[in-house]
């Protein structure tokens, strides 16, 4: 017999529950499962009604992310076994600050507004017919940008976030590495563009920088890093508007920040 | 009900569907466009592949070496006109995507980077470390964001295409967070939802890979054509069946049996050398591999483990360096998931279920018969890909097809009228099976999972690596009795909000559909070719089979199936030749 565990899971239905509740359920403990697993058992065998979300099973979906026993994880990669000395319960709750849709689904809406708000496209100085050609851009311009384009776009970091959860209009770390994957890119010219999003109360400055957006990140994507370069890039710029006037330095945060 | 209405609509915002909606989308910025998918887009599966894109970049390449490798390793089943239109395109996609920001591993001058891949004679895979998927979806998916004309609905569940006189006038759908059914009307559709490895047990594929987009075809009365043409990746981790990328044998790893021989030396496969020959022993095609992997099992010469019997993969000597620098997702799964660290352990592999190489039948812009209904990426079959595909050939035909189904579809919705009063009788019609077949419905016994997972077992045991007639006409069979059984399946969940046990049960009968199509024609092709092994046909036999299977549905539900000639353009077929006799073959 394999050992048991008590997964305790936050239920919530807006059809039939005011408030969200706990149920527990009992299930197997296999070396090799994770806590998806788990789920996935309870939810083919003994509830159907259990609703959450997930795809790839292999970290790189974004879908699965989840409060396990308080701490926002990726539960394709949470092992049930790691909590199994724990007094054998574990707690699966919805990502925190976000709205809850129903049991462990959250509301993405607003951060795929977000996403969109910081223009994460590239924005190249001109754009030349492809018979000429790939922008040229050496392995070392590469892995200037190249931690901040690792995000999945999970939201564990917005669950981490201290500051997400008191003023709900913070652009938040996730979008705020983005901009700075662009910003970064030496193919990329948008950095003004982004800055009025950035440089907004609600965008970097609204970061207090406590790291737990970068300590939870289970792709390491250090967005608490790309807050700080930004603030001290947007602080460089603001500096240098007095020597040279606006509009004629093609020189934005990003360079400043060390990119050419 | 309520009704929205676009030109151009895709289900599925993957790889293929964000760039066909791009593609739209400049083709014609008047076109309202709508990617309708039931994940966000970046969730879609082209996230997880990993090893790269083919696509010639070098001096030392050209596109007929490309076009050769592809055809000769699709066992000449694949149509030669396609592949030309695919090799000459590729690169240029792969272009486009350098422009719209993919962080490609570059050379140390600044020009793009390639590697070496199974069953390529050159180095012509681009890549974006060993998460090239993820890259290219990520970056297609920012670039889409800034198209205004392209409406998003993320998270809705197709259920049914819309075709009336001939031609396809939209789809039913379900929102997912509030359970609504609504009516989305287009002048044309492009299905662009993958493939179908969930019919499996044992499967690299995501959960949401259900076959969707061929059964809503198939339904329609499109055919689905080379079913039968599954492939098994050959380095899945036991258990999960993560894969692990081609690119670790690319990089020069080793595949070992329980006695530490490399094994593939016994099968025709070339002699081993210490650094990776192209189209050589562990940079084979992935049918051969697998095959060897089966007959190794049958020597006794596997190591059995809980999770079935497994070989090595031995990436030791290629070095901490190397491996965090072209590897490092590969060590990062490893670590994470099978807790074995390749820099100093060998890494347990079996063969895993890939790829579709079939799926709707189109022509080379990406039309289905059914006017205005096009198709592009796994969920197609144009056909590139013939009887095996080679690794690194599925990206970049994501992007080609996807943007000439696009453009195609564009041109279509531009002239088309506006939808037949009919279509909406029809989407009633389906409004109501949704609710007295599920949400409704009172009695039945069964649940998704059991009749899932007897399919899935079925599927294994019928038409796996090797397959021979009985078994898949017991297959054939077994898939009769669950489609029974499956209406009498009973939710748990009558709930509107987010109901995915409502979106399981219509899943598994897109998969049940897809799986009688995949062992219909496993049971008519009495030959064996490339991916397609018949132990009691062993031989491949052009004379009658030279041609692509054609299924099509009956209108009692049952299927039929049909041939129709392959494209043959400079490439008369010939025998697939690996390891050292591969070099004069490929040079004659």
């Amino acid at each position: 017999m394999a050992e048991k565990i008590i997964l305790e899971i936050a239920r919530y239905s807006p059809e039939q529950d005011h408030e969200p509740h706990f149920e527990s359920y009992e299930v197997p403990v296999y070396k090799e499962w994770v806590v998806l697993d788990a789920l996935n058992h309870i939810k083919d065998t003994m509830d159907g009604t259990l609703t959450y979300r997930w795809s790839c099973r292999m970290g790189i979906c974004g879908s699965c992310g989840m409060m396990v026993n308080g701490e926002p994880k990726l539960t394709c990669a949470t092992f049930l076994s790691s909590y199994a000395k724990n007094g054998n319960k574990i707690r699966v709750e919805p990502l925190r600050y976000f709205p809850v849709v129903r049991d462990l689904v959250t509301e993405l809406t607003d951060f795929l507004v977000k996403l969109k708000k910081v223009k994460p496209w590239l924005m190249p100085k001109d754009e030349p017919p492809l018979s000429q050609g790939e922008f040229l851009q050496t392995p070392e311009q590469v892995d200037r940008y190249k931690q901040f384009s690792m995000c999945i776009n999970c939201t564990l970091c917005y669950a981490a976030c201290p500051v997400v959860g008191l003023d709900p209009v913070f652009v938040g770390p996730a979008a705020i590495a983005l901009a700075q994957r662009y910003n970064m890119d030496s193919r990329d010219q948008g950095a003004q563009e982004r800055t009025a999003i950035l440089a907004h109360p609600d965008g970097v400055w609204g970061c207090t920088f406590v790291g737990e957006c970068t300590r939870v990140c289970p792709k390491h994507v250090d967005p608490a890093g790309a807050i700080q370069q930004y603030k001290i890039a947007a602080v460089l710029d603001w500096l240098k508007s007095f020597v040279t006037p606006r509009g004629q330095d093609t020189k934005h945060a990003r360079s400043e920040a060390g990119n050419d | 009900m309520e009704a929205s209405s676009h030109d151009v609509l895709l289900v599925g915002g993957g790889g293929a569907g964000l760039r066909a909606a791009i593609a739209a989308a400049e083709v014609n910025p008047k076109l309202s466009i709508a990617v309708v998918s039931k994940v966000y887009p970046m969730r879609s599966h082209t996230v997880s592949a990993e090893g790269g894109a083919a696509g010639v970049a070098k001096p030392d390449d050209s596109l007929d070496e490309h076009a050769y490798d592809t055809i000769s390793g699709g066992d000449w089943l694949s149509d030669q006109d396609a592949v030309e239109a695919f090799v000459k395109e590729a690169p240029q996609e792969l272009l486009q995507l350098e422009r719209w920001g993919c962080p490609w591993n570059r050379e140390p001058d600044g020009h793009i980077a390639v590697r070496a891949f199974g069953g390529m004679k050159k180095r012509r895979t681009w890549f974006a470390a060993d998460k090239t998927g993820f890259h290219m979806l990520h970056t297609l998916f920012q670039t889409s964001l800034k198209y205004d004309p392209i409406t998003r609905y993320d998270e809705w569940f197709v259920t049914k295409l819309l075709v009336d006189d001939g031609r396809v006038q939209g789809v039913v759908a379900i929102e997912l967070m509030s359970g609504k059914i609504q009516t989305i009307l287009a002048k044309a559709v492009i299905l662009c939802t993958g493939g179908c490895g969930r019919v499996f047990p044992f499967t690299t594929n995501a959960a949401i890979k259900n076959g969707d987009g061929m059964a809503l075809a198939y339904r329609a009365g499109a055919p689905l054509k080379d079913m039968e043409f599954i492939q098994y990746h050959p380095t899945g981790l036991p258990f999960t069946g993560i894969l692990i990328t081609e690119a670790a044998r690319a990089e020069g790893g080793y595949m070992l049996n329980k006695d530490g021989y490399r094994y593939l030396q016994d099968y025709n496969l070339g002699t081993p050398e210490a650094k990776p020959v192209l189209r050589s022993m562990e940079l084979g095609p992935r049918d051969r591999l697998s095959q060897a992997f089966v007959k190794e099992e049958q020597k006794g010469r596997t190591i059995p483990t809980p999770f079935g019997p497994v070989v090595h993969l031995d990436l030791r000597h290629l070095g901490e360096k190397l491996i965090n620098a072209r590897l490092p997702f590969v060590r990062e799964l490893c670590l994470k998931y099978q807790n074995i660290d390749p820099v100093t352990e060998l890494v347990p592999v079996r063969p895993v279920v890939h790829y579709m190489m079939g799926g709707i039948s189109t022509d080379i812009e990406g039309a289905t018969p059914i006017h205005g209904l096009f198709a592009a990426g796994e969920v197609a079959c144009v056909s590139i890909n013939g009887a095996n595909r080679l690794g690194s050939n599925s990206l970049p035909e994501c992007v080609v097809f996807g943007a000439r189904a696009g453009k195609a579809a564009a041109a279509v919705a531009s002239e088309q009228r506006p939808a037949n009063a009919s279509v909406l009788t029809q989407a009633i019609d389906e409004q109501r099976r949704l609710e007295s077949q599920f949400l409704r419905k009172t009695g039945g016994q069964e649940r998704v999972a059991t009749i899932r997972g007897e399919m899935q077992a079925t599927m294994e045991k019928s038409a796996g690596i090797y397959r021979e007639g009985p078994l898949l006409a017991e297959g054939a069979d077994k898939l009769r009795e669950l489609q029974e059984r499956s209406a009498d399946i009973n939710l748990d969940d009558r709930s509107r909000t987010f109901n995915t046990e409502l979106e399981s049960a219509l899943e598994l009968g897109y998969m049940l559909d897809v799986a009688e199509s995949m062992v219909q024609s496993a049971l008519h092709r009495t030959e064996s070719r490339g991916a397609h092994q018949r132990t009691d046909y062993p031989a491949r036999d052009d004379a009658k089979f030279l041609a692509h299977s054609m299924v099509y549905r009956n209108s009692d539900g049952s299927s039929r199936v049909e041939y129709s000639p392959v494209k043959i353009t400079r490439w008369p077929p010939g025998e697939r030749v690996y390891g050292q006799q591969a070099k004069t073959a490929v040079s004659q």
